[in-house]
């Protein structure tokens, strides 16, 4: 593996663009966020970087440790719920016949051919009380009303004097629901791969030597899939921990999430080092969850080679 | 309004716009015979940062035919963005539009650059009113634009009589789960100060807490605090009330005769968007020139026209029609007005106030 011992000039023609791109849209910016979350205002627009720990005290306050815990709370959900809704998906596309596997792919990622924000203002549209979800639920309500009158039962108002419209948006549940729609694609995508990859020869084993379907499920297909239901879950998890727009759109009165909060430093608050603290301690808990996850990784595969 | 993008109330009025197309030509000869030297030094160009629907139809292509001067247009959304794309130094912007407590903000940092008055005869146009500004005193800095208020949006159908007080939105159980209420810190704060009688720019710790506790008490009843919104919110029958700005509100109201806005009794928030230039400002001559045009009355009338803003521009206010200058959404009362004040630019310290407090709204 030292080829590049041997032929440098090729190794740094290869290496340097994405090194350039990399320190200069990467690592140099999130630098300056890190130094900016150890400053001080000194009037509206400058900073003096004085090292101090007062950005991160004052993150460790009560009020903004519970918008951290709600904010996780949500992507956790979120997570939890693509899981469970992603998992037959992406193992139903890799059951399918080959020919279909590229259409049912596109059809997962077809989403992404669209703006976020038009996709969240799309969802607006049909779960607003005035949406889709309860024109249709008004139909079927009519219709009901209608069929009741034929047999005679029209007077009885059986299914109520009005129809009443349900209440799906601006609350919690439409921000996971958003986060959710947004996410599945990142949680189908590796959870396929996985799946994809698996010997199925193992499940026919399985199930031949007397194990059940849901013993099969449990003890050999999520144990083979497990690498891919970590990436999953960790690709879901953090762009979901993240998110602004759609607790801005979606949510209610107390929808708020660290994100918001985060924005709200950097343009109206005016307080670019409280905000860059704030930001900073979001990616400190993401790289040690990442980093328990490579521990527990590493421990596995020694108790496999054990 | 001007915060989102839509397609301004063109067929409404009855108004010709050829009447000051005509009008412009005679700006034209009269602007071309403006000290010419001066400007020979510069290039004909002019780069104007602008909100979003928020010129005359042909405001710049006049001004290019009276001047030879090009204006380019860029878009923000809103003061913050503005700001944030100043403050690290001017990327070559001339004439932008910032909201008074946002041109104290950019006096106090130093962004911005004092207009010679000498060649802005026009500001002789502008109404006594909006001669002086407590938060550019002498206008050294800024010259009116258009100015409005924020108050209530509402469907009349759904709600009896006019809602004209704070109280409706902000402390009664009436229309529970029909309000929307605005999504920033200031405007919400404030709005919530002026019900309980205190300043829309109090910094006293103590009225503004006493004003979270009114929100946090009220949250139950408020169906979202929609940020840019509110007036899609009221045109889809999501809710029967919102706070919101006037202009956002007569747009929806051309849409749908149901809705109406007033402006409560207790009065609120009166902004002003101003022109400015900022510093660094590549071409200061033709932006004074600009400027100049765009306070003219025939120019002035052509954009109110367009956008249907209150402009503070007397002389173009006497060319507009009944329609424009006796809608009450555009100029309300003179008493509610008298008891409306603009937003101040209070310090970091009680930003940060007015930001912790909405936080913990938010979060309760």
């Amino acid at each position: 593996m030292d080829s590049w011992r041997r032929n440098p000039l090729v190794f740094w023609a290869v290496n340097l663009p994405p090194s350039v791109w990399l320190v200069a849209f990467f690592l140099a910016p999130l630098t300056v966020v890190w130094l900016l979350s150890f400053g001080e205002k000194r009037g509206l627009v400058e900073i003096a970087i004085t090292g101090t720990l007062d950005n991160y005290a004052r993150a460790l306050d009560p009020l903004y440790l519970q918008i951290f815990a709600k904010s996780l709370a949500m992507a956790g959900a979120t997570t939890l719920i693509c899981l469970i809704v992603g998992f037959p998906v992406a193992f139903a596309i890799s059951f399918a016949p080959g020919r279909w596997k590229p259409l049912l792919l596109l059809l997962v990622i077809l989403p992404f051919w669209t703006n976020l924000l038009i996709r969240t203002y799309a969802l607006i549209a049909v779960l607003r009380t005035r949406g889709y979800v309860n024109f249709t639920l008004e139909w079927f309500w009519d219709l009901g009303n209608r069929g009741l009158e034929l047999i005679g039962l029209g007077q009885l108002h059986l299914l109520g004097a009005r129809f009443e419209p349900l209440v799906l948006l601006y609350n919690n549940m439409a921000v996971v629901i958003g986060l959710v729609y947004v996410h599945l694609p990142f949680t189908v995508l590796p959870l396929y791969a996985a799946l994809d990859r698996m010997d199925r020869s193992y499940i026919e084993a399985s199930l031949d030597l007397g194990a059940g379907q849901a013993r099969t499920f449990a003890s050999v297909v999520v144990p083979l899939a497990k690498a891919g239901i970590i990436s999953a879950v960790i690709i879901t998890f953090i762009p979901a921990l993240g998110s602004f727009l759609t607790p801005d759109l979606l949510g209610g009165t107390d929808s708020q999430m660290i994100a918001n909060v985060i924005e709200r430093q950097f343009k109206t608050a005016n307080d670019w080092p409280f905000g860059a603290a704030l930001s900073f301690i979001l990616l400190y808990a993401t790289f040690f969850a990442l980093a328990l996850r490579s521990l527990s990784a590493r421990g596995s595969s020694a108790m496999d080679a054990a | 309004m001007r915060r989102s993008p839509r397609s301004p109330l063109r067929h409404r009025r009855g108004f010709t716009r050829r009447s000051f197309l005509a009008g412009t030509g005679a700006i034209a000869a009269g602007l071309s015979l403006g000290p010419q030297f001066a400007r020979a030094a510069e290039e004909k160009k002019l780069n104007f940062y602008n909100w979003d629907t928020y010129i005359g139809e042909t405001t710049l292509d006049d001004f290019e035919d009276a001047t030879g001067i090009e204006v380019k247009m860029d878009l923000f959304a809103d003061n913050d963005e503005l700001f944030a794309k100043l403050k690290e130094g001017n990327p070559g912007y001339d004439v932008i539009v910032p909201t008074n407590d946002f041109v104290e903000r950019m006096i106090t940092a130093d962004m911005l650059v004092p207009l010679d008055h000498d060649k802005i005869p026009n500001k002789a146009n502008v109404d006594s009113a909006f001669q002086d500004a407590a938060f550019d005193p002498g206008r050294k800095y800024s010259m009116p634009y258009m100015w409005g208020t924020i108050g209530i949006g509402y469907r009349k159908s759904r709600v009896d009589g006019v809602p004209d007080s704070w109280s409706t939105l902000l402390d009664s159980d009436r229309y529970s789960g029909k309000i929307a209420l605005l999504g920033d810190a200031s405007n919400v704060l404030g709005s919530t100060l002026k019900y309980l009688g205190y300043s829309y720019n109090s910094s006293d710790a103590g009225e503004i807490a006493e004003a979270e506790a009114l929100l946090i008490k009220q949250k139950p009843h408020i169906k979202t605090y929609a940020d840019d919104n509110g007036q899609d919110l009221l045109l889809s029958g999501e809710v029967d009330l919102t706070m919101e700005w006037n202009g956002d509100i007569l747009q929806v109201m051309a849409e749908d005769d149901d809705l109406s806005f007033v402006v409560p009794n207790e009065g609120g928030v009166l902004w002003q968007d101003t022109l400015c230039i900022a510093k660094g400002a590549p071409h200061p001559e033709n932006a004074h020139a600009f400027i100049n045009f765009v306070l003219d009355a025939e120019v002035g009338a052509a954009i109110a026209d367009f956008i249907q803003y209150a402009t503070p521009n007397k002389a173009a206010r006497a060319l507009m029609p009944d329609e424009y200058n006796n809608n009450p959404a555009i100029f309300p009362s003179d008493e509610v007005i008298a008891r409306c004040e603009p937003p101040l630019y209070l310090g970091e310290a009680v930003q940060r106030l007015y930001d912790e407090s909405w936080t913990r709204v938010l979060a309760a």
